[in-house]
């Protein structure tokens, strides 16, 4: 039974978003819930059982290698499928309240999210490089169409621009898993690190294609420029999943990729290159988040920063810092769920986002402002946080290796964070006289204040559980136990 | 190795150049979608080298994802283009409105 999980946690959201999109409309919400609620216990079935037994592996259709499919969950794809599936659940719940009633946009928005979730989980336990491009591909073409769902006039250029890029990015890493194959003549993820490393120059060909075409893909600086217009225009449901989990598979991809893989051909200064990039994608989106004008384009820079503190991994490339990298993509990807919950809610019941027009949020909103502010404290970093916990281990690993300017590093990125944080939260708070909000909307359900401040706890009790997430985890592949 | 792939490899890396530039270079989408198929493109026939180059008879495994590359790639680009067209009726109906 436990080797079927990982079919079953990708095919029941796959099959039922195509269910969906075949039935329409009618069949919204109910389908769509009974979908989530399988989908997640399937997965937290499947993340349970590795932490009892170990890795689990299945070979699709009973078909051994070389010409099988393999699957495999193994602690890094289990912590990932963790957050897929409990940051997927709650924003199913979430957007039970925001696209609960029928109507032909949001059956579409149902059946695409469905999806995208299936498409998440299949990458996490994909065990091949060939298979790892088809679920890029499947989050790709289901995330896109889903920013237009906030209404194709002002989405259009956005989703246009992400499309662009998408598929850029994944045409580079076809080449790369095409070199690979011609060097290595498997794409087993576990069978290609040899040959790949005595492949020469067309070895580092190979896996220079392969990264780039992932840091593409995970909109990281220089490649970033889609990212705040198409998470900052998507409804709030949506920006939370691009943001928490979509460039979050991609992190994963190259975690995955690095320390497997590409194990024995990486060199030094490429690493240091990488830890460049995410010092500089901290700092620059950190800058940008602080001057943005508007609140859901200050969580869309700040994803562009917090993405950078996964690339510090590279440079360090030891225990501690493998552990703080993926601990900094589990409490991101809860945190950044639960400040486009709240940013949502905000839009929802003043009607637009302009920071400078929000005086005064805190009592109409109490709950939304209060999730914001507790994943605000995740975002910077302070105790006790999981972001706290990710970061600590990051600086752990920099004085453990000697590389103290990484530190640096991470202490003025807290700071940056810090900043734009309390920005917005002085402007919601502030009671003093100035433009208020003249149009009050709807005061968002219950369940969709609920659910972004259960996101918020959540980030909060992060910090508290790092031993059982870290020993699911499991220490860095190929290092000495 | 005969001297038949080579104009096939200059072809293909003369594809990516182009592609790579045009998509750097090309501010309007659609000339930005072609340039990815351009890059495309040549990244498929580097995939068919692949399977040429290998020893033994022609590889099927390359074969395969060349074929699923390009139902990707045909799938995206059609995406693409309804919403470049989308956005044009949408300036075009903008413009109209501005002239009453």
């Amino acid at each position: 039974m436990t080797e079927f999980l990982p079919v079953l946690a990708v095919f029941i959201p796959l099959l039922g978003g195509v269910l969906q999109f075949l039935m329409g409309p009618r069949a919204v919400p109910v389908w769509p819930m009974v979908v989530s609620g399988a989908t997640t216990v399937c997965a937290l079935a499947l993340v349970g059982s590795v932490t009892n037994q170990g890795d689990i592996q299945h070979m699709l259709g009973g078909w051994e290698a070389p010409l099988g499919i393999p699957l495999r969950v193994d602690g890094l794809a289990a912590v990932m499928l963790l957050l897929n599936n409990v940051v997927g659940g709650l924003v199913s719940l979430y957007a039970l309240g925001a696209h609960g009633r029928s109507g032909a946009v949001n059956s579409h928005f149902w059946a695409l999210w469905l999806l995208l979730w299936g498409s998440l989980n299949a990458l996490f336990v994909s065990g091949d490089l060939f298979n790892l491009y088809v679920a890029l591909e499947l989050v790709s073409l289901s995330a896109i169409p889903l920013v237009l769902v906030a209404g194709p006039r002002k989405t259009v250029a956005a989703a246009l621009n992400y499309l662009h890029f998408a598929l850029f990015g994944s045409l580079v890493y076809l080449a790369g898993v095409g070199l690979t194959y011609a060097v290595a003549g498997s794409l087993d993820l576990t069978l290609i690190a040899g040959p790949l490393a005595e492949g020469g120059p067309a070895g580092h060909m190979a896996a220079a294609c392969l990264i780039v075409g992932v840091l593409i893909k995970a909109a990281i600086v220089p490649f970033h420029i889609w990212l705040p217009a198409a998470h900052g225009n998507a409804p709030a449901a949506v920006s939370a999943v691009l943001s928490a989990l979509v460039v979050k598979s991609c992190m994963y991809l190259l975690l995955r990729l690095w320390t497997e893989p590409l194990a024995g051909i990486t060199v030094d200064a490429a690493a240091q290159l990488l830890g460049i990039i995410g010092a500089a994608a901290i700092g620059y989106g950190s800058v940008q988040a602080f001057r943005q004008e508007r609140l859901k384009l200050v969580v869309a820079y700040s994803t562009v920063a917090q993405l950078g503190y996964m690339l510090l991994f590279f440079p360090m490339a030891v225990a501690t810092a493998w552990e703080g990298a993926v601990y900094h993509g589990v409490a991101h990807g809860v945190a950044k769920a639960a400040l486009f919950l709240a940013a949502g809610n905000v839009l929802l019941y003043v009607g637009h986002d302009r920071l400078r027009e929000l005086r005064g949020l805190d009592r109409p909103l109490a709950l939304s402002v209060f999730a914001f502010a507790l994943a605000g404290v995740s975002i910077m970093g302070l105790p006790p946080s999981g972001g706290f916990i990710a970061k600590w281990l990051l600086l752990s690993a920099a004085l453990e290796t000697g590389q103290w300017w990484w530190a640096l590093v991470l202490i003025v990125g807290g700071f940056l964070a810090a900043a734009y944080i309390f920005r917005v939260l002085r402007y919601a708070f502030l009671n003093a006289p100035g433009p208020t909000i003249e149009i009050e909307g709807p005061v968002p359900p219950r369940l969709m204040s609920w659910t972004a401040l259960l996101l918020g706890v959540l980030s909060i009790v992060l910090g508290f559980t790092t031993a059982p997430i870290l020993g699911l985890l499991g220490g860095l592949p190929g290092a000495a136990p | 190795m005969s001297i038949m792939p080579e104009p096939f490899a200059l072809a293909a890396a003369a594809l990516i150049a182009v592609g790579f530039y045009g998509f750097i270079t090309q501010q309007h989408p659609l000339r930005r979608l072609l340039a990815i198929n351009i890059f495309g493109n040549g990244v498929f026939m580097t995939l068919i080298l692949v399977a040429y180059w290998l020893p033994g008879d022609a590889d099927p495994v390359p074969h395969a994802m060349v074929l699923t590359g390009i139902v990707i790639a045909v799938s995206a680009t059609a995406f693409g283009l309804a919403l470049i067209r989308r956005r044009i009726l949408d300036a075009n109906r903008k413009q109209d409105h501005g002239d009453d």
